[in-house]
């Protein structure tokens, strides 16, 4: 039995839970987000990802009521949510400063929006608890906001904002005020209560890895313009520009021209003296065209000797080697002066390690490990 | 030895300059009048023994016995609240339009709040009687903007003596209120709206539990010195205006009685001290809840 893959993007049928339709918004002479159309569907767990100032929080403000659009339309299940105010749509945010009432206790703030809703008291109750349990706070209903600690406040503030259950739940950067520890097990907290919950989220990063960790599919942003939309993998495995390739994770960039070899195949001279490299492409390039070959570190092996029978073989000389424990980044000059990175595993104690500074060696990877790219 | 050098100065200061003159009032409070310079007796020139035997409670007998006393205190507590009231009403609006408004105005503003301040009092009172007077500017204007056809009588009633009382104070009720406002979060009350508020509910549930602290000193600034207030009244009100500062001054320079002014002062200081505690016990519970 196969289970079905969680997809909603790729079926033509489903139906957006949220449509942004040529949106634009200028704050002054400023363009915050250019002409930018978007699908995110129900139970997504969908990231905006990019650097401050991309319009990434400006998108999820306007979702939550608190900027309009200057020109275009959002909708949310079919609906245009241009004339509805933030506090009659069916959208919860959770802050990045978490914005918890300090006069209040956690237990009061996690009510506050079900007794805006005049929600019955044992209801009330019930909800609340039910929330309080989710996230784990229970000891800690009675205190107040500043007697708890960072990562508790962060766990108020998601039950505050999923207590109404919403449609929609943004989150502006919740995870970047913990430290790097219990980060990582809150997003895995963070997929988790997704899971349970059903609601679809819509979080703001610029910590790819927190992206990539968390989310269903990933919009990369600059400038005000989605650069890609996809899933994590195809994302970093196939990056549609150089920017998206360079924001996430590392990346070798090689430049040169493609001449077209058939069967999608492309031989790319990149530096004069040097036999060409090979990789397969999707797209299309026309001969001499200029291209760049994006190639992660780890897709790149490293041999003492001019390996046979591989695509693709560089020489070589080894500058710098990164010990990150699990792994070894090798920065490793080729002809043209350029620097690439080999990254290894250390499956060997590191006394017992091949290769060392200003040692000649040879690069090497298939014809399918990089991307060739036209932008 | 140096800190205890370094505290005393504050302590010897406060010892000096009021505890010293206190404990002199309240001697004199216990006092008998007299003609004669100073115009009570006994004085300590009569020696010790007598000193003690002649002092007595018979003056504060005497404030209970006239109820000229007990009316000025209460129409003084009554002119005070009101008046705490209305400062709180004109400067909540003002502290939160300063708060709200743009980064780069806020010290300008600031200063305009602070600036009346380099005037003196006496001559911006004065001022006021030059407004509030029968022929004074705002009812020249109300009359020539044809509002009403016979001048308003302000000056010389309860209600001039409100608007002196009100002016004066405004400063010491904004600046708390917006030192309060200042520093509440803006996100705040978008999370309040986020979560189902109209605007006026994010005020009510959000921003006003917020300044609390802030409009609880300003009240405590306001009413404190207002309950004692004797140059407004004394210069605005009428003669139907009845404050106890204003009692407290003709004991003492019309009926040259100062055992009773002294009597009336010493309450006077008792009634304050409820208040005073009070906005010590506030400010010290709002230090205690920002560590």
């Amino acid at each position: 039995m196969t289970e079905a893959v969680f997809a909603p993007w790729d079926d033509p049928t489903e139906k957006p839970l949220i449509r942004f339709k040529s949106v634009t918004k200028r704050f002054g002479d400023f363009t915050a987000i250019d002409d930018l159309t978007l699908d995110i569907f129900e139970q997504e767990f969908f990231a905006l990802l990019g650097p401050s100032g991309c319009g990434k929080t400006t998108l999820m403000r306007m979702l939550a009521g608190f900027e309009s659009p200057t020109s275009g339309v959002i909708e949310l299940a079919g609906e245009d949510i241009a004339p509805i105010p933030p506090n009659k749509r069916a959208v919860n945010m959770m802050f990045q400063s978490y914005a918890l009432f300090p006069h209040l206790s956690v237990y009061e703030n996690i009510a506050f929006g079900l007794r805006r809703a005049k929600m019955p008291k044992a209801d009330l109750e019930t909800r609340v608890a039910e929330m309080l349990k989710l996230t784990r706070l229970e000891k800690f209903a009675r205190r107040k906001p500043h007697q708890i600690s960072g990562g508790q406040r962060q766990r108020v503030a998601l039950a505050r904002s999923l207590a109404k259950a919403p449609k929609l739940l943004l989150l502006d950067e919740p995870l970047g005020a913990l430290d790097a520890k219990l980060r990582q097990a809150t997003q895995f907290e963070l997929m988790d209560i997704q899971e349970k919950t059903g609601t679809t989220f819509v979080i703001v990063t610029h910590d790819q890895e927190e992206a990539m960790t968390v989310a269903s599919r990933v919009a990369v942003m600059d400038e005000g313009r989605v650069m890609q939309v996809a899933t994590p993998e195809h994302i970093y495995e196939a990056p549609s520009s150089l920017y998206v390739a360079d924001f996430i994770g590392d990346v070798n960039i090689i430049d040169g021209q493609a001449n077209a070899k058939g069967d999608g195949t492309f031989e790319i001279s990149w530096h004069e003296g040097q036999a060409p490299l090979h990789a397969t492409s999707k797209r299309a390039f026309t001969d001499g065209q200029s291209c760049h070959l994006a190639l992660r570190p780890e897709k790149v092996s490293i041999h003492s000797e001019k390996p046979d029978q591989i695509d693709n073989a560089v020489p070589g000389k080894i500058l710098d080697i990164a010990y990150l424990g699990n792994l070894s980044t090798y920065h490793v000059e080729i002809p043209g002066g350029k620097v690439m990175k080999a990254q290894v595993a250390n499956t060997r104690r590191v006394s017992r390690r091949s290769f060392t500074w200003e040692d000649d060696v040879w690069l090497s990877w298939t014809n399918t490990a990089g991307v060739l790219l036209d932008q | 030895m140096q800190r205890f050098v370094l505290i005393a100065v504050p302590y010897v200061w406060l010892l000096a300059l009021f505890l010293v003159p206190f404990v002199i009032v309240f001697k004199i409070s216990l006092s008998d009048i007299a003609l004669a310079i100073p115009p009570y007796t006994p004085t300590l020139k009569d020696g010790f023994a007598t000193f003690l035997a002649g002092l007595d409670f018979e003056n504060f007998v005497f404030l209970t016995s006239d109820d000229l006393y007990w009316k000025a205190y209460l129409s003084s507590l009554q002119i005070a609240v009101l008046s705490t009231a209305f400062t709180l009403c004109v400067a909540y609006p003002i502290a939160y339009g300063m708060a709200r408004a743009p980064e780069e105005w806020r010290p300008t503003l600031m200063m305009l709040v602070i600036l009346p301040f380099w005037t003196s009092f006496l001559i911006r009172v004065y001022a006021w009687m030059g407004i509030l007077s029968q022929e004074g500017f705002l009812n020249q204007f109300l009359l020539w903007s044809g509002l009403i056809n016979d001048p308003l009588t302000i000056l010389n009633t309860n209600a001039a003596v409100y608007i002196g009382i009100v002016y004066t104070y405004l400063p010491f009720m904004i600046l708390p209120i917006y030192a309060a406002l200042d520093r509440l979060d803006g996100s705040l009350i978008e999370a309040a709206e986020d979560l189902g508020c109209s605007r006026f509910q994010a005020f009510w549930l959000v921003t006003i539990p917020l300044s609390k602290n802030g409009i609880i000193a300003g009240c405590f600034l306001v009413f404190i010195p207002a309950l004692g207030e004797f140059v407004i009244p004394s210069l605005l009100g009428g003669s139907q205006t009845l404050m106890i500062g204003k009692v407290l001054w003709e004991e003492f320079f019309n009926n040259r009685d100062w055992p009773v002014a002294s009597a009336v002062a010493v309450i006077l200081l008792l009634i304050l001290i409820i208040p005073i505690v009070l906005f010590q016990r506030n400010q010290q519970k709002q230090a205690e809840e920002e560590l």
